[in-house]
């Protein structure tokens, strides 16, 4: 009799399941144990690269955290600078030239020691970088930072603010700089500023960016061999299955990893976050959105706040429309806007009406500012002087994107355009998708008149803030007011850090005068963690150190 | 046969090449660039002409796409803007979830849809008739993510049967071999990694099934009732065969024609990638990234996938044509 085709078809597959079945040797090491000594972490996006030399987004920033260490790092659950792999630190009497002193015993992943060689070995490293090594997109925030290298390679670079590395003894490490600089020591915080150990760099070519200049490809250190002195090594990045594992470094010279493992798991829509960790898929996640707060809350989540160190402002154009030249216009706009309704009706709890254009929690954060309440009446008078109540303008915003200080742009641009428009201002929407059309049109070009934007800090220096936005002409702002250049740059070579501070706050009170745009708020951004899971403190650099979670037995 | 396939695929090569400049044009057309999504808040019109002038986007579309054109003939699809990875390795490592995902639907798809649409033609008029065209125009209608937010809700959050996102539990550590995650398990023997990457398939292989179930459902339903009217079924039954062999031999084989051609179809369309379904379920595939990578405007990528799920595509459909042959023996490729 001859067999139907359904048959002959399951005959078929199940032949050829078992003729692949052990075909392949299994690399499994045995069971994993307990999966109460595994965190599997839910994040928005893949990391782009696990050499942080290389890395400006958070995600891949974030695993660098854990893998490696810096000379200094941030206070836990602060911004503070304060000891990493070195102990102490000081200035010379010029303020250009830093020595560090570092810890002893430190190991490297691979085993070899860290000492001031290998910290001298990583500087040159990335002062020497040549070719695509000094590409804007692979070493960003060196050249956010540093602003050039050993030998420029192109016009757009400046005169490096690193200079020279030089070894005193095993421990104790000098680095020189080419000029004060209120970055130094705040920014080698940034975890772009990381140790590796220079046998794994040189082992897998780590600076040998390669490709050409449209199609570059990283060595394989930066893809599969990140070896740094922190309390996880790396262990398999599963593009496949879109996750990164790490494991516990038994040699950490500190206190160790409570959890063997820690598993990183790229879920990029904020909801499926929120259900997996309902379902026990995950035991932690970061971007809450502010709804979800409250509700993973009650549910019994540990959801933590983290301090606010970002700020969300109305950016105004002032070549986009010739009246918003106009102070006075300016100071209307100000006033017509009602921030306090905004803040407790549209962000998460904790989130406050900014003053200044960087929250308290940074030093040289001046109260003592002029303050524009809300004010109606006040608005269409200022308007009715400066001539301008017939006022119509293009107000940006972005639609579908959540960044930490602004949740959910298009209620807040709702809400903004309402009181503007009770304020006799014609509005007129301008909705585009965040990236690349959004941040295109709002800081280049001229067909901007108001817009969203705004900053969460790289590290606690005022400057990262106000001078990132006001110290010299953006297209985003359309203005020129050298008086203020002048005044940043002054404080940015001013070695003192307390006068650094007084110079940062009688920039606050400038700026405020001068309103460049309207400081909205800063909004505390939550990050969520199983109930069972404690231990992490929330940080508002987000380095949030997961060494110190564990389960609750 | 051969001489068939053979033009066919030689049919690509024009398909192709006018495929890449339309693309090119189109995607070069788009406002804002690479740049702008590489340096976010932080960019400076500076850093964004260094990053423009570097990935060589300052210069004319012609020669631009004079570049891509030799690296094409290399077999070179570049690399990712945004991940530093080449084009191929990160098509290798997201393809086979697409295809897991297309297999599992389908699956369900026609392992429900046939039967249903032709027991509904049997039973024209009744309950069961007006069941499954009504529920398929739900399944038409219902947006596939709301579809996956609900599965999801039911059967991963609150009854806790299924994995709610990803393709494998990673505490598993499982081996990877091709990719194909259940067939990876079953390679390597990891009889549990093969069984989870199975699990994590259901409910989103459930939530991209709706659409395709709903079309089948109803082009069976429909051909099997033309079928039935025909000449040759009445002189099957007529000359005394039972209804088994007349329902098998000619009711169900001459109405699996146009079945097959929208199989056909659906099958080349869920390949290209599920969009939706991907980030719902946060399943590592094609479709996912080729939308991340339009938010990146990342050439390579979209251009990369786009030419390589056009190759799958036109595969797709020879295969489906050379099937007529062994559905309908009249039918001749020449």
């Amino acid at each position: 009799m001859r067999a139907s085709r359904p048959k002959v078809a399951i005959a078929a597959v199940a032949a050829a399941a078992l003729a692949v079945a052990g075909c392949a040797e299994s690399d499994r090491e045995g069971s994993s144990g307990s999966s109460k000594d595994t965190l599997v972490f839910g994040v928005a996006g893949d990391p782009k690269v696990l050499d942080p030399s290389f890395a400006s987004d958070g995600e891949s920033l974030r695993v660098a955290r854990q893998v490696f260490e810096t000379l200094v790092r941030p206070e836990e659950g602060g911004t503070k600078v304060s000891p990493g792999l070195a102990e102490s630190w000081e200035p010379d009497a010029a303020g250009t030239t830093w020595t560090f002193k570092l810890r002893s015993g430190v190991k490297f992943h691979d085993g070899t020691d860290f000492n001031a060689e290998a910290v001298c070995v990583n500087f040159d490293r990335w002062y020497n970088a040549k070719g695509l090594m000094q590409s804007p997109d692979v070493t960003a925030y060196w050249q956010d930072v540093m602003g050039g290298f050993a030998a420029n390679e192109s016009d757009t670079l400046g005169e490096s603010l690193f200079k020279s590395c030089s070894v005193t003894d095993p421990t104790t490490v000098a680095l020189t700089f080419s000029r004060v600089s209120s970055k130094i020591p705040a920014a080698l915080m940034l975890p772009s500023f990381s140790m590796h150990s220079p046998k794994a760099l040189q082992e897998h070519d780590a600076s040998n960016v390669s490709g050409s200049a449209d199609d570059i490809k990283y060595p394989a250190y930066a893809t599969e061999h990140p070896t740094g002195t922190g309390p996880f090594k790396f262990k398999a990045w599963d593009i496949a299955n879109k996750t990164l594992t790490l494991e516990r470094n038994e040699d950490y010279w500190g206190d160790k990893a409570k959890l063997k493992s820690l598993i990183f798991k790229t879920i990029s829509d904020e909801n499926a976050r929120k259900q997996e960790l309902r379902s026990g898929g995950i035991q932690g996640y970061d971007l809450v959105g502010p709804a979800d707060v409250e509700p993973l809350k009650s549910e019994g989540f540990n959801v933590l706040t983290r301090p606010a160190f970002n700020i969300l402002y109305l950016a105004i154009n002032q070549k986009g429309n010739p009246k918003l030249a106009d102070l006075k216009v300016r100071q209307a706009l100000a006033h017509a806007i009602n921030r306090q309704a905004l803040v407790d009706s549209k962000l998460p709890p904790g989130a406050q009406v900014a003053v200044n254009f960087f929250p308290d929690t940074v030093e040289g954060w001046n109260g003592d500012v002029t303050k524009y309440e809300y004010d109606v009446e006040k608005a269409k008078s200022l308007l009715a002087e400066a001539g301008a109540s017939d006022l119509k303008l293009r107000f940006h915003y972005p639609t579908e994107v959540t960044r930490p200080y602004m949740p959910n742009p298009k209620d807040l641009f709702e809400l903004l355009s309402a009181d503007l428009q009770a304020a006799g201002i014609t509005i007129e929407p301008i909705p585009l998708k965040w990236s690349p059309d959004y941040l295109n049109a709002t800081t280049s070009g001229n067909k901007h008149d108001l817009h969203f934007l705004g900053w969460t800090g790289d590290y606690g220096d005022g400057y990262n803030f106000i001078g990132t936005f006001f110290d010299r002409q953006k297209d985003e702002w359309g203005f020129n007011n050298p008086a203020l250049f002048e005044k940043f740059k002054t404080a940015d070579s001013t070695a003192d850090q307390a006068a650094r501070v007084a110079l940062y706050k009688e920039l606050n009170a400038d700026i405020m005068n001068f309103l460049p745009g309207v400081p909205i708020s800063h909004s505390p951004p939550a990050i969520v963690f199983g109930k069972d899971v404690t231990g992490v403190k929330a940080s508002p650099l987000t380095d949030e150190r997961f060494s110190s979670a564990e389960f609750k037995s | 046969m051969i001489r068939f396939i053979v033009r066919r695929l030689l049919q690509l090569i024009p398909t192709l090449f006018g495929l890449s400049i339309l693309l090119f044009i189109w995607l070069r057309r788009l406002p804002g660039g690479p740049e702008t999504a590489i340096l976010g808040e932080r960019g400076t019109p500076e850093m964004r002409a260094a990053i423009r002038q570097n990935l060589g986007l300052d210069e004319p579309i012609l020669i631009q796409y004079g570049r891509f054109v030799r690296r094409m003939i290399r077999l070179d699809l570049g690399t990712s803007i945004s991940t530093k990875r080449e084009v191929t390795t990160e098509f290798i490592q997201r393809f086979p979830g697409t295809v897991e995902l297309t297999i599992t639907a389908m699956v369900i798809a026609i392992g429900i849809g046939i039967p249903l649409g032709y027991l509904a033609a049997r039973r024209r008029g009744r309950f069961l008739d007006h069941a499954s065209v009504g529920g398929s125009l739900i399944g038409i209608c219902i947006p596939v993510f709301f579809l996956a937010y609900i599965l999801k809700a039911i059967f991963s959050e609150n009854l806790g049967w299924f994995p709610s996102s990803g393709r494998q539990d990673p505490t598993l550590g499982a081996t990877r071999i091709t990719n194909f995650f259940v067939l990876d398990g079953l390679m390597t023997r990891e009889w549990d990694a093969a069984a989870d990457a199975l699990w994590h398939l259901i409910l989103p292989g459930l939530a991209l099934a709706s659409i395709p179930l709903a079309i089948i459902v109803r082009i069976t339903r429909a051909s099997v009732l033309e079928v039935l009217n025909e000449d040759f079924v009445r002189t099957a039954e007529a000359k005394g065969l039972t209804e088994n062999v007349v329902r098998r031999r000619h009711v169900l084989r001459n109405a699996m024609l146009p079945v097959a051609t929208s199989i056909g179809l659906l099958t080349g369309g869920l390949l290209s990638g599920a969009v939706l379904t991907e980030t719902v379920f946060a399943f590592s595939g094609i479709g996912a990234f080729l939308a991340e990578a339009i938010d990146h405007r990342d050439y390579p990528v979209l251009m990369g996938f786009i030419m390589i799920i056009a190759i799958v595509y036109v595969l797709v459909n020879l295969i489906v044509d050379l099937s007529y042959s062994l559905i309908d023996p009249r039918v001749r490729v020449r």
